[in-house]
């Protein structure tokens, strides 16, 4: 990378913050890299990939089983791993924090144990056309299986919820809202409060997809009154295989257990089994303690920046690319909502994304091109796919404007 | 020429590129030049989807040989189409079967035949091999 100011505007020292990133010094193809592609997966600083080799090295034993030193000692690691979230986003109590695989894992868990109780035929879910693969099927499959009817709030042309025809959709038949609150694909914040409080006019629970949000932004589920939030460990700087259900605890007491076994349990006999407390009850086998333990760290690394620099400096980053992108001839920037985050998608007139990506990997430019497991909202918009650059706070300004002159060199080689 | 005869004629055209940018030039040239399969075949049922780009793929037995044709709707993905047709078109089925298509990994382009790339290139390589099976079967 080219060297930068140590301090932005923002407050970010990226020096400094580049440094603490070991894989942002690899070349890709001879080139340095640079990575764009932060909607997909974020790096991880140092500090994550130390407590992850400490935990191993000095920590490893299972948790909430053993009376052994190193069990009881991992046991409370693992719970403040739990209490550092539920610090984060303001949840009123730490068990209303379940550690899951992913947000994937999040939404399967909350629309077949929701589906199981409270949804039956006739009944409706209502999700946004704007919605990652992953927050639309587990809630069709609950649909197909339940005779339910799976409804979709409409988007305008720049990416935006049409909040008249959300509120048109909540009806007496809908069970439960799913929404995200900022799309992968087009960068749009949704304004979630609002959505929520709409919901809640008729007793409506909605589940929030937060995994492009927690990178980005502060969010006080308490606040937003939330029902169910839900989160990936990977895309905020820590590992991968780890992610976070928070849900009021009136609705995870409510819900029944997801998968069984070891660890959520009371009491089993062969003809009744009485389960354990939460969160313990969703969080059946040895969890993924390093991944919690690593994810706590990662968490911790983001407030010491601070998630409102970390943010003004994305918006720093989103402007830049945007208005240097508005500049190239044929390029269409698809999404442009009002509040955005730092997710850029275009497409080039007459060119494949695939081919573009080709090119910028060859110059060890990272972006994601695709449908981004979005396909609906690419039949909204009648294109195969975008190319996608997606920031953190470790790019810079240099970076983007080496990515434009890759982009423009590509866009000549094709043509 | 035999295939093998083919792909050493390719690894010797894809020698004079000094790094990749006239590799993927040559590959795009390659993509642009007319398009390669029928319209009438550019039908579902010739797909062969990747995750990001997609390939047509048609094949016809003449006199013992089989005759591929086929096409992308991204360019570079074109190219290395092209390059497969050209090997493997025109010849009978048990040369097909039996080819190894080492001459990809020797002009450099193997990461284009990795599964993490998507672009459906594997997976029309695989039918290509297929169809030539089911071609031999057919005959004996």
């Amino acid at each position: 990378m080219t060297q930068s100011k140590t301090i932005t505007k923002s407050g970010i020292d990226i020096i400094k913050i580049r440094a603490d990133f070991p894989i942002l010094s690899k070349k890709i193809n001879g080139k340095p890299l640079i990575y764009f592609d932060n909607g997909a997966t974020a790096q991880k600083p140092k500090l994550v990939i130390d407590a992850i080799d400490y935990y191993y090295k000095n920590q490893n034993a299972n948790v909430h089983r053993g009376v052994h030193t190193l069990s009881q000692e991992i046991t409370v690691a693992y719970e403040n791993a739990r209490a550092t979230i539920q610090k984060h986003i303001n949840a009123l109590h730490a068990h209303e924090i379940v550690f899951t695989k992913g947000t994937t894992d999040s939404i399967n868990l909350v629309a077949s144990s929701f589906g199981k109780k409270f949804i039956s035929e006739g009944d409706e879910v209502l999700v946004s056309a704007m919605e990652h693969h992953s927050n639309i099927l587990p809630w069709q499959q609950v649909c197909e299986e339940k005779g339910a009817i799976l409804k979709v709030i409409p988007i305008n042309e720049n990416g935006e919820l049409i909040v008249s025809e959300y509120k048109r959709l909540l009806t007496n038949k809908t069970k439960i809202v799913a929404i995200a609150h900022i799309s992968n694909t087009l960068g749009t914040i949704n304004n979630i409060e609002e959505l929520i409080a709409l919901a809640h006019v008729k007793n409506i629970p909605v589940l929030v997809d937060g995994a492009q949000a927690i990178p980005h932004t502060p969010v006080n589920v308490q606040l937003l009154s939330a029902d169910f939030y839900v989160f990936s460990g990977h895309k905020v700087f820590g590992p991968t295989g780890v992610g976070i259900l928070y849900g009021k605890e009136k609705w995870l007491n409510e819900l029944p257990p997801y998968q069984v076994g070891g660890g959520t349990i009371k009491t089993v006999t062969f003809e009744k089994t009485e389960y354990a407390d939460l969160p313990l009850k969703f969080e059946a086998g040895t969890p993924h303690i390093e991944g919690g333990i690593g994810l706590a760290a990662a968490i911790d690394y983001i407030n010491e920046i601070g998630l409102k620099n970390i943010a003004a400096y994305e918006h720093e980053l989103l402007v830049h690319a945007t208005q240097a992108l508005e500049k190239i001839a044929g390029v269409k920037i698809i999404g442009k909502a009002k509040e955005k985050a730092s997710v850029i998608s275009f497409v080039v007139d007459g060119l494949h994304p695939f081919d573009l990506g080709t090119i910028l990997d060859q110059l060890g430019i990272a972006v994601r091109t695709g449908h981004h497991c979005t396909q609906p909202l690419m039949n909204f918009y009648s294109i195969p796919g975008t190319i996608r650059a997606s920031f953190a706070f470790y790019n810079t300004k240099e970076e983007i404007d080496v990515f434009i002159e890759g982009l423009q060199r590509a866009i000549t080689m094709l043509r | 020429m035999n295939i093998e005869e083919i792909e050493n004629e390719i690894i010797e055209e894809f020698e004079v590129f000094e790094d990749w940018m006239g590799k993927y030039e040559y590959l795009i040239d390659l993509g642009k030049s007319l398009p390669l399969i029928e319209e009438k075949y550019k039908t579902e049922d010739k797909l062969i989807k990747g995750c990001q780009s997609q390939v047509w793929m048609n094949s016809e037995l003449q006199d013992g040989k089989v005759i591929y044709t086929a096409d992308s709707d991204a360019i570079i993905t074109k190219g290395m189409v092209a390059l497969m047709v050209r090997v493997l078109s025109n010849h009978t089925p048990d040369e097909i079967i039996n080819s190894k298509l080492d001459f990809v990994e020797k002009i450099g382009l193997t990461k284009h035949l990795s599964p993490t790339r998507s672009n459906g290139l594997v997976s029309m390589i695989k039918q290509m091999k297929l169809d030539a099976i089911t071609y031999k079967e057919f005959k004996s």
